[in-house]
Formats: C-alpha cells, structure tokens, sequence
C-alpha cells in the first residue's frame, strides 16, 4: 500500500499538498450563507416555550394570552400536535438487548422531563413577537423530584424520568469475558483501581441551531434549510419517525454551517416542529436558537461516572481490565445516545495496548437533564481516557515512568491487524514509533530533568503523555445492523464529467467547516489526472445529492473520500475504453498519467480525459454496447473501521499560589494514514486539542440538584478563548490503512481523543509530590488550590 | 413601542431606516438591510462573532442599540474586502485559520482595529486581542499565525 501510494503522490502533487482552501473566500467577506442568513417571502418566526422545570406533570397549558399578543399568528402545544396523527417520534439509531425506548415527542404532551422541554409552538410575525407571546403561555406545573446524576437516577430513590422505566434504566450493557478478568486479577502482582467522572460539556458549535421550513399545501413538498451534519440521515427521519411524510417529498438543505462537533447530527424535536408549523399554516417558517436555547437542548457530551480496575503482573505488564461505568443520558433518548456509551465506548477499552481480558459494563440511566449524545470523540474519548488514567494511576503505584509503563504494553508494530479482547480488529498502526517520535519532539527526558530542579524550588511543573487509538468511520454496515444500527455506514458519491470536460463532484457527506470541498477536489484531480480548478464538490442538499449518510465520527476522508476515489476510478475505466476506442488500440496497450490515455511506445497516439469526456457526451463514435455520458456513482462500504493513533505531550506548570495551571507546551503527533491536505489535518488537530484541553481544564455543564442548569449563557459555561490556550506544536507518522481506497483514516476526532488525558495527566503529574494521583476534570484553579492544601509535600 | 428615526452609514453607503427603541444593530445590520456576514452566536456579548467597526472601533453589535449608531460609520465585514482581499483576510486563508468561518467575520474585524491601533503586536498581544472572539474549531493558534503574517504584510505595504 505505502509503495503505490508513493508513486502515485509523485504523478500529482496535488494530493498530499497545502492547498488553500477554496470554501474560505465566501466566509472571509461575509458571503457565506448560513441558515439564519436565507430569506424568504412571506416567512413567519417560530419561538417556542420551553419548561421551567426539571420534572413536572404538566397540569394545564392556556395559550390565550400568547394567542391575543400582537403579531401573534398560531400558537400550538402537544397536544394540538398529537391530534394530527402524525408518527410524533424522535428516534433512538441504536438499539440494544433490553433497551427501553419511551416516545419522545415534539412537543411534551403530559410531563416535562428536563428544562427546556418544549411545551408550546408560538409563530408570529416577527421574530420578536414570537418570543415576546411565548414567555406569556401560561404553563401549570405539578412539580416531581427530579434527578440528574447517573448513579443516583437507578438507586430506586428517585421518581422514574418515563412509567416505561421505573428503575430509570434504560440499558445494562456488557462486553468482554467477566472470568477471565477474575482470573486476570486473582493471578496479578498489582491491582489499582481509581473513580472517574467525565462531565458533562455542552458542543457550542459558534453557530447556534436553526431552520427554516417551507411546505407547499398544493404540491406538499417540504423544503428545509437546516444546520445538519448529515442532510439525508434527517430527510430519513423527518420522513419517517417525526413527520410521516413520503421521502421523497421532502428537500433538506444544509447551506454553510458553523461547526457541529456531534451537536448537529441527531434528529431534534425542534426543526420537526418548526417544519409542522408550516406545514399546518402553508407559509414559511423560520426557528433560530438563542445560545442560552441551546445550552438547554443541544445534545451534551461524556456524562460517565465509572470504577475502573487494571490488573498487572511484576514486570507491569497489564493482565486485565474491570470497568464499571454509569452513563447519564439524559431525559430522552437521542439519536446516537446508545451507541456511543456502549459500542462505541467498551470497544476501544484496550487502547494502544496489548491487554489480553477485559470485561466493561454500562448502565445506561435515565435522568432529568438535557439528552446526552456524541460529542467530539464520542465513546472513544470516554475509553481511552479510561485506560490513560488506569496507566497513570499504575505507574504513580508502581514508581514507574508513566511512559515506560505505557511502552511495556503497547501493540507491536508486526502484531497488526490486531484483535483486541473488545470485539474490534485494528487495521495498521506503529504506536511506538509516534511515542517515541512525540517524546523525542517534546525533549522528555531533559523535561523530567527539569521538573526536579523546579520542584526543589518549590514550582510544580507536570508532564503528561496520553496514547489513544480512535476508531473512525463506523462500518461495516452488516455488522453495524446486526449490533442494533438502524442505518447503515456506507457513503455514496457521484462522480460527473460533464461535456466540456470539467468535474463534479456529489458527495453524500455534509462540511461543518472540515474543508471537504478542497480535499475532495484532491483526491478527484489525483485520481482523473484533472487539473484542480476543474473539479467542483457539492454537498448538503439533498435534492442536488440522490444518497448520504453525512458527515460525523471521523469518516468523511475514510468512507466519503473512499466512495469518491472509487467512482472516479470507474469513471478512470470507461475512458479507458472510450480512449482505447478511439486511438484504435487495445485498452491493455493504454498509459495513463496526468489525465493522458497514450500508447505505450506511441506517446504521440494520446487523447487527454476531458476529451474523452467531450467524446463521451457527444456520442457519435462509442464502443458497440457503450452508453453515451462519463459519471459514476458508488456507495462504498468499509470492510472495518479505520483506526488512527498518535501519542500527545502536555507540559503544564501549576502556580501554588492559586492552583492556576498554565499549559506550557502542547506536542501532538498523530497518525491518521495518508495525508489528503496537511493543512487541514494539522488545522483539525488544532481544533481537536482546544476541545479536549477545554474538556481537562475549563469546560462543564454543570446542574444544581434540582435539576436546574447553571451554565446557560456563554458567560457562564467557559469556551477556551485565545487567551487560554497555547501555541500547539503537532507532527505525524503515516501508516496507511491497508483496507482503504486512499489508505486514510480520519483526524476529526483524533485530537480531543488524546488531549483530555495528555493535559489531566500532566496536571496530576504536577501535583504528585502533594499526594495526587487523580483528580476529576474540569482541573479548575479552586480544585488544585484545595488539592494542594489538603496535600502534603512529600 | 416608540421608534426612531435613523440614519447609518454602512461601508460608506448611508441607509436611512426606522427601528424600535429596542432594536440592537445587529438586527438592524442583518434583518432591515441584509447585511448577514455579521453572525449572531450568543447575544451575551462573550463570543464576538457580531463584532463590527463603529467609527473604527471594535463593538460587538448585539451589544449596541441600533439608536446607538445613528450617524455613525459602521464598518461590516462585507466592507473589509475592497475589490481584492484585505492583507488580514488573505492571511487568514493562507494561515488556515478559518474552519466552519461562523466566527471568522468578527474575528477579521477586530483583527483589523487591532493592526490599526499596534501595527507590530506579540503572539501575546494578538492572543489578548481576540481573547472577546471565541472560535471553536481552529484552537487560535493558526489565527494568531494570521494576524501576525497580516502584520508584516501591512507593515511591508506602508514601508
């Protein structure tokens, strides 16, 4: 795979190049249309009321004062959305043995479950009207308990969040052999055990939610503009779970959007209603979050309270794992809510390392929270931050170097594809080469040097260094559907020459700000030897897209990119025999090279692709049997996930004062296969360490007991600002994927994977000589103040 | 509800409309005369992404009155661009320091007050500058990269 790969990088230096990225110039003058910036005539303003209250039954709702608001043209609740019969479903995408799958409805009908439920649906004429009518829907409330951590929602102490799940658990999910991890730990030299709580963090995509709905009475076409991650996923759903209308009869257009991290993939109730409403009034309706909307109903990430044990023999060779873990998801069951705190989270369990038992078990809890679902990492940031805290927890227990531990353990690099004792094969990787190469890069050795001078000055700096693997591009879809998927993993593309030689491309996935309309572009200029400039990318419009599945989970490069590569290939191929045709030479005699079809030995006899294309759509001269045009669609389905690696460094320097932590270097190397556009992968890992340091330092989503979010407002929930954040200093080894059309794996999620343990391991690390081991994120200045207080320089 | 009559000059184009006292310019800027480049991400002042120049300075315009700015000159990102690329949006395409761009038009705004104001800032002092413009997907380091290479451009360009 690495030696084709090469030669075909040197035909074109277009792949594997810093191209400029050609979406930019719209969002640099402010051009760019977002959903909030399409306007049409005659649109009326959705705002809806949401509940005041965690749990309530919902005794009475009046609207007659919304309804006699100036501007004021309909105001609708649950029930008036119910009695139109239509399917009223957001759906789970994911079941699971046991799994208990109460109706979520568009608008809450007898009880709200978290604040922020929708109750009513008020449109007006304006934006501010509509607002201004909904907080005068006056909601009658019969309180209930509510509850919002996990492990309390299933002591039985609580009033159960739906009747269908009295004890409020919605799965127990378990993976891996329970006796051999007994057997792991009655044989072992060691056993450390440490609880862990990942928090709850809120995406804050810069662009709040938002849609804009236009139903036709006459035709019932529904047309709506929304921010999606994956435009054809809602098409399905707004079709046949929320609205019930025929697929076909519906467009969604997922213009610009301004990031979505996992926020903007799921099927909420909102845009369901925002498309009811025009549909029950035959106008244009538009719906646009507030921020402090959206902390309340964006889908929130991690939520995970576990108990993690690992078993090690004398040398520290680890023996087994025994994790036991809570998952808080929320009031309802979103789209991806059960995939990714099982499937998704114990199947990466093992890590880099070579762990022969483990055994994981999940109990999925229902609270009184806003729904959780994949963030950034999803699953597999939860896992691996498992086994990086265990390692840690070790080697402080076994004075060991954190990263000698690690190396004792990992995978070799001959092991590979390597199966692991969680049900997953990985596809290629050299874990110790990018370890070495991020120790190397970061000066470890003359780091731990240092960090003793310090801390005889009584300064406390701390290095942390986290692996991580990270499974992308979920698939195949067989082996999906028979683990409870409601949808498959495949990606569609069509590739097109049109007549006067140029290229479009229709890709099933949908950008949030990942570049795909550059890097697309690569792999089809590559691939048919065009130039560049040639090739345009569409995305996000299911009308111009026939099939898709989006963009999320790291697989637009891997499944996207690969469903592209592939019909271009084919498109590659029905030149051939156009060319070979009209050279009037055997297709076996043909070269190809730079978008020429030649002769071998007659480089003269040649014909460029862009005139086969022109050939091909005049049709006059095609081979007997050859239908006339030049495009080809394939829907590529991975035979495996793709499993990129890399190796982080976070130095950090706490202040005793004040338990400040200042991140002073950030190494990250990462390995994510062949490289479409280094630009891009290393603006991607940028991005992926700023949310995972925001994960470890700053960042949560924090309720009281009552079940009242006290981050609503960005003021108050802390998005890393510039200030907060270091330079990054990142690098890559490429081992390829040996199952991919371009031997790529994904980086969207890599970075965040591997930052929350790199940076919580260095902020432990500094404050080993007061005792800590572990401490819970966020490692805010107050936490490590006290920490330190309580501690006792050793 | 009162209202009032205005008059804003808009990249040098004066508009005259009639807004409510409650109206922010923000709105006025994006529902009453199209100008959409300037994004809304969190009407608490915290993100920037609605940062526009009024006569020159940096303010996030979710936190002015459209009264506010009567008579004044508001520059929007729509105006930055004068034929060809301002040296700070070239920059921040060859630096990549842009992704999903929500956030891109405040952050090109206020780093053109900030250029005006300290032709040859630090990485310290570009990172204080934008600390009001948050941006989720780049981490900052490659939009510092971008303000710093914008400087040297602008420096060149007046030498």
């Amino acid at each position: 795979m690495s030696e084709s790969t090469a030669e075909e990088r040197a035909a074109s230096e277009v792949f594997g190049s810093r191209v400029a990225r050609r979406e930019d110039i719209p969002l640099l003058t402010g051009t760019g249309e977002y959903t909030d910036d399409v306007r049409l005539a005659g649109e009326l303003h959705l705002a809806i009321r949401r509940s005041d209250h965690a749990h309530a039954r919902l005794v009475n709702v009046d609207t007659s004062a919304a309804e006699a608001h100036e501007g004021v043209v309909a105001v609708f609740t649950g029930d008036d959305v119910a009695e139109t019969g239509i399917p009223n479903s957001i759906p789970t995408a994911w079941s699971l043995p046991g799994l208990v799958t109460p109706q979520y409805r568009i608008l809450a009908v007898d009880k709200v479950r978290h604040l922020g439920d929708g109750i009513a649906a008020v449109v007006a004429e304006s934006r501010e009207a509509a607002h201004d009518a909904a907080a005068l829907v006056e909601v009658e409330y019969d309180p209930l308990d509510a509850v919002v951590d996990p492990v309390a929602a299933v002591s039985g102490d609580y009033p159960p969040v739906h009747d269908e799940a009295e004890d409020n658990v919605a799965f127990d999910f378990t993976l891996g052999d329970d006796a051999l991890v007994d057997e792991a730990f009655a044989s072992a030299s060691h056993t450390v055990s440490v609880d862990l709580r990942q928090q709850r963090v809120i995406p804050n995509a810069m662009e709040p939610r938002a849609a804009l709905a236009d139903y036709d009475p006459h035709t019932e076409d529904l047309r709506i503009w929304m921010t999606s991650q994956n435009p054809h996923l809602h098409r399905m759903l707004l079709a046949g779970t929320s609205l019930g209308l025929p697929e076909n009869k519906i467009q969604v257009i997922a213009p610009e959007v301004g990031g979505g991290f996992g926020s903007k993939i799921y099927h909420y109730p909102d845009e369901a209603v925002t498309a009811w409403c025009s549909m029950q009034l035959g106008s244009p309706v538009r719906w646009q979050a507030t921020r402090s909307e959206g902390y309340l109903t964006d889908c929130h990430g991690r939520d995970h309270t576990t108990t993690a044990e690992m078993a090690l023999d004398a040398e520290g060779t680890v023996l087994g794992m025994r994790v036991e873990t809570y998952a808080g998801l929320g009031a309802h069951l979103s789209q991806f809510a059960t995939a990714t705190p099982s499937y998704l989270y114990a199947t990466i369990l093992s890590g880099q390392y070579a762990i022969p038992a483990i055994h994981c078990r999940v109990v999925g809890a229902f609270t009184n929270t806003t729904p959780v679902d994949a963030y950034r990492g999803a699953g597999r940031a939860e896992g691996n931050y498992v086994v990086e805290r265990l390692m840690d927890v070790a080697a402080a227990e076994l004075g060991v170097d954190a990263a000698d531990l690690r190396r004792r353990n990992l995978v070799p690099a001959d092991a590979f594809p390597y199966e692991t004792c969680v049900a997953v094969v990985y596809d290629s990787g050299d874990y110790e080469r990018a370890m070495d190469h991020a120790l190397d890069l970061v000066g470890y050795d003359d780091l731990r040097e240092r960090q003793a001078e310090l801390r005889d000055e009584g300064r406390y700096l701390g290095i942390g260094v986290a692996n991580f693997v990270e499974s992308a591009g979920l698939s195949p879809s067989k082996a999906a559907g028979q683990l409870g998927a409601v949808a498959g993993g495949w990606e569609s593309s069509i590739v097109r020459f049109d007549m006067s030689g140029t290229v479009t491309v229709l890709a099933g996935t949908a950008d949030q700000g990942q570049g795909h309309r550059t890097t697309y572009a690569q792999i089809v200029a590559r691939e048919l030897g065009v130039p560049l400039d040639s090739v345009e990318v569409v995305e996000g419009d299911t009308d111009q897209i026939p099939q898709g599945m989006g963009t999320y989970g790291s697989r637009s490069a891997p499944v996207g990119g690969g469903s592209i590569a592939l019909a271009a290939r084919d498109v590659r191929e029905k030149a051939r025999t156009l060319a070979a045709h009209k050279l009037e030479a055997s297709e076996d005699d043909l070269e190809f090279e730079n978008g020429t079809f030649s002769v071998t030995g007659a480089p003269d006899r040649s014909i460029h692709i862009q005139e086969v294309a022109h050939e091909a759509y005049l049709g006059f001269d095609l081979p007997e049997g050859m239908d006339p045009g030049l495009e080809a669609t394939q829907f590529y389905d991975p035979e495996n996930f793709t499993f990129p690696f890399g190796t982080h460094v976070c130095v950090v320097e706490v202040d005793a004062e004040t338990g400040e932590v200042a991140v002073e270097r950030y190494v990250a190397v990462d390995d994510c296969g062949e490289v479409i556009n280094p630009m891009i992968v290393e603006g991607q890992v940028h991005g992926g360490v700023a949310q995972g340091i925001g994960v470890a330092l700053y960042e949560e989503g924090a309720y009281d007991d009552d079940g009242r979010l006290r981050t609503r407002r960005m003021d108050e929930y802390a998005v890393p600002a510039a200030t907060m954040l270091p330079d990054f200093e990142t690098d890559a080894t490429v081992t390829p994927s040996p199952h991919n059309p371009l031997g790529v794996k994904g980086v969207g999620e890599s970075a965040t994977i591997g930052a929350t343990p790199a940076t919580v391991a260095a902020v432990c690390d500094a404050l080993a000589p007061f005792g800590v081991t572990h401490l819970d994120m966020p490692l805010t200045p107050e936490k490590l103040w006290t920490a330190m207080r309580e501690g006792e320089v050793s | 509800m009162s209202t009032h009559d205005i008059t804003l000059t808009v990249n040098g184009t004066d508009h005259d409309l009639t807004v409510a006292s409650r109206t922010l310019l923000v709105d006025a800027l994006r529902e009453e005369l199209g100008y959409t480049g300037t994004h809304v991400g969190c009407e608490t002042t915290r993100c920037g992404a609605c940062t526009v120049l009024v006569d020159g300075r940096a303010l996030k315009s979710c936190n002015v009155l459209a009264v506010q700015a009567d008579g004044r000159a508001v520059e929007t990102i729509e105006g930055v661009a004068n034929g060809e690329l301002h040296p700070v949006q070239e920059a921040f395409q060859t630096e990549h320091g842009l992704q999903c761009g929500y956030c891109t038009p405040g952050m090109v705004v206020t780093a053109r007050a900030l250029l005006d104001s300290n032709p040859d800032p630090s990485r310290e002092e570009i990172r204080e500058a934008i600390e009001g413009n948050l941006c989720r997907c780049t981490g900052y380091h490659n939009i510092v990269d971008a303000v710093e290479s914008a400087a040297a451009t602008l420096r060149e360009d007046s030498a």
